[in-house]
C-alpha cells in the first residue's frame, strides 16, 4: 500500500450562529490556512473532495456554491460526497492509493444554525415507517442511552463524567464551541441531559493528504495513514443492539487499529453514552487519551465534525504529542455508520 | 458594517411514496388493525417488516400475524413533544418488541411520567381513530396489564381489500435563510436602484451579482464597485411555458445582460419590444417598479446594437 | 497533477455485470429500496454473483430533496446488501452517475477492494423535480423560466458562435427517440415518431423545442465493478476501463464558456491521455453523451474533441451520429429519451459498457470496441467520463 499522510489541518471557531457568513466566507479562510501550511497552490494539488448536506443548509445543490471557495480555475479533479468529511477523506486516500495523484484537498463544512438540526435529522430515516413519527436525534440517542444503563454498562454519573471531562479538554482547544465548567442541565430526552449532547454549531474544517516523498517535503512530522475502513449496519434501530458497535469494530479491525495500541483515540460521540459504546467496541485501554480535543461534545459542525476527529488526531502527531491515534467518524441515527483511520508518526 | 440579511425560509412538500408489497401489506393491515411481520431465512419475524434482510440481503415476502401487545425493550421520555410527533403531551419514545416477533418496532408511549415507564414493561397498540394505512395508524402504545402472549405468529397472506398502494408523507422544515455579507450588500444597494458588484483583488474581474469569493481565484471579493445601469443582451431564450408561482403574459423574453462594468452577465426579462425583435448585442436598461426588490425588466435604450465581439468574451 | 515515479500501477478495471430498471415516469409499485434493488439485483444476476460477493457499494444520486430523505443510502444499506461492508454516497449534481462509477472503479483500481457494486437512482415521482431544483431561497429572484430557460440561452450562444441551421437540433432529436425504440429499458417510446412531429412540436424556451427536451423519470442503474482476477471468472465478456477521469470548474465565472466548458475538455484530454487515444473521432467507435436537450449533442462532440469548434453540427447534419453512421452518439435513446436525474450518467457509462461487450441488444453498434461514456452536470460545471474497451488496456 502507497504511504499516504495528512500534511496539513485547519478549522475554523465554531460558533452558534454565523449569520454574517456565506458557507464559501465560511469555508475559505479555512482552505487558505491548510494550503499556506504546506506553500501549495490550488494548481499544485492532485485531487479535491469536499462532505456537507443539502439538508443543512435548506437548499439543493448547496456544495456548488462553496467550491468558489477553491478558485477552481484551471478546472480541477474534483469530487462530493454528500456525507461527513471523513468519508471525502476516504475518497482522497483511495485516490492516492491509486497512485494517479501525490496531494489531495479535503474539506467540509456544517452550517447547522439556520435550521432545527434536531427535525433535520428526522429526514434520514425510514422515509415510510420512521420519519412521519418525527423522532429526532436525541430521542434516538436518548433509547440507546437507556439501553446502555438497563445492561449496567453505564450510568448517569458516568456519563455526567464523560461530559466533564470533554469540555475541560476542551479549554485547550481555542476553536471549540462549549468548554469548561458546564452545568449538565435538565434532561432533554431522559436520560439525556443538556450535557450530555452535543452543541448546535457551525464550523469547517480542511486537511491536505500526500503520498510519500511530497509528504516528507510538506511536512516536518506527516501523520501517516496507516489504515481506514468505514463500515455500515443495518438502519433500523429495533434489529440492531444498541449497545455495540460491530460496524466500529469491523472498521477498526480492518484498519489496523488492533494491531498495537494506540496513545490517542479522537471519537465522533456526539453524545456521551456513544463514547461508552465506542470504548467498548474499540477496545480502548484506560491509558488511551480520549478527546483531547473535547470531541464532539465541544463542537460539533454536522458534515465536518468526523473529518475534524481525524485533522485533530493528525494535528497531535504533527506535533508530536501522539505516535499512533486512532480517528473515527460517524454518520446515521445511532452510530448507524463508522469510518475508522490510524495514524502514526515517524519515530522521534 | 450593516446587519445582515435574515428571512425564514420553508421548505415543505407533499412527498408522494409509492409502497412495495410488503410495506403496502403492513400498512394497510394497521388500518384494519392487524400488525404484520415478516418472517426471515432464518425464522426470525422482523416487525415492522422490511423488504429485504439486513443479515442476509434476501428479498423478504414471507408475512404473519403477531399480537398488538408487547414489551417496551428501552425507552427514553420526552418532556417536551415536538412538532409531527406522535402526542403532544409528554410521553416516552419506546421501541416495543410485540408479542410473536423478534425486533422492536419505534414508536410513542402514552404515560403518566418517566416514574411509570420501565424496560420490560408491557404495553399494548392504541389505535387511531381514524386510520388511512399508515404508522400513524398507530396512535401510540399504552400500559397494559396483560402477560406475554406466547402464540406462534400466524402465516398472513397480506392481501386486504383495497390496499393502499402509497402514502403522502407531509415534510416541512423552518430555516433562518441569510445570504451572507457580500449578498447582503448587493441586495441593500438595490433597494437604492444601484446595483453593485464586488472586484476580485487578484484578477480584477467585477462580479454581479457578488457571492463573497472570486470563483477562479479563491479569494475575497471586497471592492464595491457600482455598476450598469445599461448593459447588453448577450444571450437569450423566449419563453413560452408559464414559470411557476409567475405572472408574466407569454411569449416572454428571458435574458443574459452584461451590465456595463461587469464581467458577466445576469438575468432578466426583456420588454418594452416585442419578442421577436430582440437579438444579441441588443443595449437595455432597468424598468423599476414601485416597492420592487429587482429591476421588473429591462428595456431598449436606443442606442445602436453591441458588436459582437465587445461581448462575446461574456456569453 | 503530475504523478511521481514510484507510483503503484494501477489494477485494471472491469466491468462484469450491468443492470437497469424499465425506466417510466412513475413507478407505483416500488419502495425507493425496491427500485434500487432492481438494478442491482439485475446487474448481480448478469455477472452471475451473489450479495456476499460484493466488498463495498458506492451509491449516486443527485439532491436528497427530490425524495424527500436525507442522505437515503442510510436507508437504502439493507436493500443493497451493504451491512457489514463500506457504502459511500457521491454527489456531483448531474454528473452524479458518472462519478460514482468513478469512485467505485478507484476502489478496484487501488486494490482496495476487489468487487465493487455502484448503483444511481433518482424516484423523481416522490416529488416534483422543479421543486427540488427551486426551492425559494429569499432576496433572491424568482427562476424566470424553467429547466430550459437554463439550457436555451446557451445553445443559442452556440448557434450564433458557430452558424448552424435551426433544424439541427430537431435531427437529434429524432434520431435519439428512435434508438430509444431499440432500448427496452429507455423510459420514452414514441412509436410513429417522424421529424415533422418533432419538428412541429411546441417551441418552449425558443430555440429549443418540446421533443427536443428530456422526460423526468423514475429509475436505476447498478454496475458490478471488479479486478482482473474477478472478470476472469466473468460468465461474460467484461468490458474494460481505459480511462476515467473528473473535472470541475466554478458555477459562473467572469470569462466562463457556457457553449464550450474548459472542465469539459480537460476531462476527455486527460481520459484520452489514460486511454492513449490520439484521434478520438477515429480511433472511438461510439459515445453515450450526457444530452439533455438535443442541441448539446453538437455542442459536446465539439467540447469532447470529435470535432472542431463549428464542426458538431456538421456532425449530426451528415448523419455521423445516427445509429448506422461512423460515430453513433446515444444509441440508448440518451438522457432525451430517459432522465433519472442522478442515474442519467450511470447509465451512459453502462451503455458504453453494454457495447464494448456485445450486448446492447437491438441498439447494438458492430464492432464497438471503444466507446465513451459522458455525464455533466451542475451549470455546465462538474463532467465526469469514461472509456471503455473491449481488450484489457495493455500499459
Amino acid at each position: 500500500m502507497r504511504e499516504v499522510a495528512i500534511v496539513a489541518f485547519a478549522q475554523s471557531d465554531h460558533l452558534r450562529t454565523t449569520d454574517e457568513l456565506s458557507e464559501v466566507d465560511m469555508v475559505m479562510p479555512v482552505l487558505h490556512q491548510v494550503l499556506a501550511q504546506t506553500g501549495l497552490k490550488t494548481s499544485d494539488i492532485g485531487f479535491t473532495c469536499s462532505g456537507s448536506s443539502d439538508y443543512l443548509a435548506g437548499r439543493a445543490f448547496s456544495f456548488t456554491m462553496t467550491l468558489d471557495g477553491v478558485g477552481a480555475w484551471p478546472p480541477i479533479s474534483e469530487s462530493h460526497v454528500e456525507m461527513d468529511g471523513a468519508w471525502a477523506m476516504y475518497e482522497a486516500w483511495v485516490k492516492l492509493l491509486t497512485g494517479e495523484v501525490d496531494t489531495a484537498l479535503v474539506y467540509s463544512y456544517g452550517k447547522s444554525s439556520p435550521g432545527s438540526v434536531r427535525d433535520v435529522l428526522t429526514r434520514q430515516l425510514d422515509p415510510y415507517y420512521v420519519a412521519p413519527l418525527w423522532p429526532d436525534s436525541v430521542a434516538l440517542a436518548a433509547l440507546q442511552a437507556q439501553a446502555l444503563i438497563d445492561a449496567g454498562e453505564t450510568d448517569e454519573p458516568a456519563l455526567a463524567g464523560i461530559a466533564a471531562r470533554s469540555r475541560e479538554s476542551a479549554s485547550a482547544n481555542s476553536h471549540a464551541q462549549v468548554k469548561g465548567s458546564v452545568p449538565q442541565g435538565d434532561y432533554e430526552v431522559q436520560p439525556l441531559r443538556k450535557g450530555d449532547c452535543p452543541p448546535v454549531g457551525d464550523g469547517a474544517v480542511a486537511v491536505i493528504l500526500a503520498a510519500g516523498d511530497k509528504a516528507r517535503e510538506l511536512c516536518e512530522r506527516p501523520a501517516w495513514i496507516r489504515g481506514m475502513d468505514h463500515r455500515i449496519e443495518a438502519h433500523s434501530l429495533g434489529v440492531r443492539d444498541l449497545t455495540d458497535s460491530p460496524s466500529t469494530r469491523l472498521a477498526a479491525e480492518r484498519a489496523g487499529a488492533f494491531e498495537r495500541p494506540v496513545d490517542t483515540a479522537e471519537l465522533h460521540a456526539p453524545f456521551t453514552s456513544q463514547e461508552v459504546v465506542l470504548r467498548k467496541a474499540l477496545q480502548l485501554a484506560d491509558d488511551v487519551t480520549v478527546n483531547p480535543s473535547g470531541g464532539a461534545l465541544a463542537a460539533n459542525p454536522i458534515m465536518a465534525a468526523g473529518l475534524l476527529r481525524i485533522g485533530e488526531a493528525a494535528a497531535r502527531i504533527h506535533r508530536g504529542e501522539s505516535d499512533r491515534a486512532l480517528a473515527h467518524a460517524t454518520s446515521g441515527p445511532c452510530l448507524q455508520q463508522n469510518l475508522v483511520a490510524v495514524l502514526e508518526g515517524d519515530a522521534r | 458594517m450593516p446587519e445582515v440579511l435574515k428571512a425564514p425560509l420553508v421548505v415543505e412538500f407533499p412527498f408522494t411514496r409509492s409502497l412495495g408489497p410488503v410495506q403496502s401489506a403492513f400498512l394497510t393491515g394497521l388500518r384494519e388493525r392487524t400488525v404484520l411481520g415478516v418472517k426471515t431465512t432464518d425464522g426470525l419475524v422482523m416487525v415492522p417488516p422490511v423488504e429485504y434482510d439486513p443479515v442476509t440481503a434476501d428479498e423478504l415476502r414471507d408475512l404473519v400475524e403477531v399480537e398488538p401487545t408487547g414489551t417496551v425493550t428501552t425507552w427514553a421520555w420526552n418532556p417536551e413533544p415536538r412538532r409531527g410527533q406522535p402526542l403532544d403531551t409528554p410521553f416516552a419514545w419506546v421501541l416495543v418488541k410485540l408479542d410473536g416477533a423478534d425486533t422492536g418496532l419505534l414508536h410513542a408511549l402514552d404515560a403518566a411520567g418517566p416514574d411509570a415507564v420501565t424496560t420490560g414493561m408491557r404495553v399494548r397498540v392504541r389505535w387511531a381513530a381514524e386510520r388511512t394505512g399508515a404508522i400513524t395508524d398507530i396512535a401510540c402504545f399504552e400500559p397494559y396489564e396483560g402477560a406475554a402472549a406466547h402464540t406462534e405468529p400466524t402465516a398472513h397472506d397480506g392481501q386486504f381489500d383495497d390496499a393502499v398502494s402509497g402514502i403522502v408523507a407531509a415534510a416541512r422544515l423552518d430555516y433562518v435563510y441569510s445570504p451572507g455579507r457580500a449578498q447582503t450588500a448587493y441586495i441593500n444597494a438595490l433597494a437604492d436602484r444601484r446595483t453593485v458588484g464586488e472586484r476580485c483583488p487578484s484578477c480584477r474581474k467585477v462580479y454581479v451579482p457578488p457571492r463573497g469569493a472570486c470563483p477562479t481565484c479563491g479569494v475575497a471579493t471586497t471592492d464595491r464597485v457600482e455598476v450598469g445601469p445599461a448593459g447588453t443582451v448577450t444571450t437569450f431564450c423566449i419563453v413560452n411555458v408559464k414559470a411557476k408561482n409567475l405572472d408574466i403574459e407569454l411569449p416572454y423574453v428571458y435574458a443574459h445582460i452584461a451590465l456595463d462594468g461587469a464581467d458577466l452577465a445576469l438575468h432578466g426579462r426583456i420588454a418594452g419590444i416585442p419578442y421577436d425583435q430582440v437579438r444579441m448585442g441588443l443595449r437595455v436598461e432597468p424598468v423599476w417598479t414601485e416597492g420592487g426588490r429587482y429591476p421588473d425588466h429591462y428595456r431598449p435604450t436606443g442606442e445602436p446594437d453591441a458588436d459582437y465581439d465587445t461581448y462575446k468574451e461574456l456569453v | 497533477m503530475s504523478s511521481t515515479g514510484h507510483a503503484t500501477h494501477k489494477e485494471p478495471v472491469a466491468v462484469v455485470g450491468i443492470g437497469q430498471t424499465k425506466h417510466v415516469a412513475a413507478r407505483k409499485d416500488v419502495s425507493i429500496a425496491g427500485l434500487v434493488r432492481e438494478a442491482a439485483q439485475r446487474a448481480l444476476e448478469d455477472a452471475q454473483l451473489t450479495w456476499a460477493d460484493i466488498d463495498a457499494v458506492v451509491i449516486g444520486k443527485a439532491p436528497d430533496f427530490f425524495e424527500g430523505v436525507m442522505m437515503p443510502e442510510l436507508y437504502l444499506a439493507d436493500a443493497l446488501g451493504a451491512v457489514g461492508k463500506p457504502m459511500l454516497r457521491v454527489h456531483t449534481a448531474g454528473s452524479v452517475g458518472g462519478s460514482t462509477a468513478l469512485v467505485a472503479s478507484n476502489l478496484v483500481a487501488s486494490r482496495v477492494h476487489r468487487t465493487v457494486l455502484t448503483l444511481a437512482f433518482e424516484k423523481q415521482s416522490e416529488s416534483n423535480a422543479m421543486w427540488g431544483l427551486s426551492l425559494p431561497i429569499p432576496f433572491t429572484q424568482p427562476l424566470l423560466a424553467g429547466a430550459g430557460g437554463f439550457f436555451a440561452p446557451h445553445v443559442r450562444a452556440y448557434m450564433r458562435r458557430t452558424g448552424a441551421p435551426d433544424h439541427v437540433g430537431s435531427l437529434v432529436a429524432y434520431k435519439d427517440r428512435r434508438n430509444a425504440l431499440k432500448n427496452p429499458y429507455a423510459h420514452l417510446h414514441e412509436h410513429g415518431i417522424t421529424l415533422e412531429k418533432v419538428q412541429s412540436s411546441p417551441m418552449l424556451w425558443d430555440p429549443v423545442r418540446y421533443s427536443e427536451t428530456c422526460p423526468s423519470s423514475d429509475g436505476a442503474c447498478a454496475m458490478i465493478l471488479t479486478d482482473r482476477a474477478g472478470a476472469a471468472r466473468s460468465p461474460q465478456p467484461p468490458a474494460w476501463m481505459h480511462g476515467g477521469a473528473m473535472r470541475s470548474e466554478p458555477t459562473m465565472f467572469a470569462g466562463k464558456d457556457f457553449v464550450s466548458p474548459q472542465a469539459g475538455k480537460d476531462c476527455a484530454a486527460d481520459v484520452y491521455r489514460q486511454a492513449g487515444i490520439a484521434d478520438p473521432r477515429r480511433e472511438i467507435d461510439a459515445v453515450e453523451m450526457y444530452v439533455p436537450f438535443s442541441w448539446y449533442e453538437p455542442m459536446w462532440l465539439e467540447n469532447l474533441g470529435f470535432a472542431d469548434e463549428g464542426g458538431g453540427w456538421k456532425l449530426t447534419e451528415s448523419g455521423v451520429t445516427e445509429l448506422d453512421g461512423d460515430l453513433p452518439v446515444n444509441m440508448s435513446g440518451g438522457v432525451l429519451s430517459t432522465n433519472p436525474i442522478g442515474a442519467s450518467g450511470m447509465i451512459r457509462f453502462a451503455e458504453a459498457a453494454l457495447q464494448v461487450r456485445g450486448q446492447a441488444g437491438e441498439h447494438q453498434v458492430d464492432g464497438a470496441r471503444k466507446v465513451l461514456g459522458h455525464a455533466y452536470g451542475g451549470g455546465s460545471q462538474f463532467f465526469s467520463m469514461w472509456l471503455v474497451g473491449a481488450q484489457q488496456p495493455t500499459s
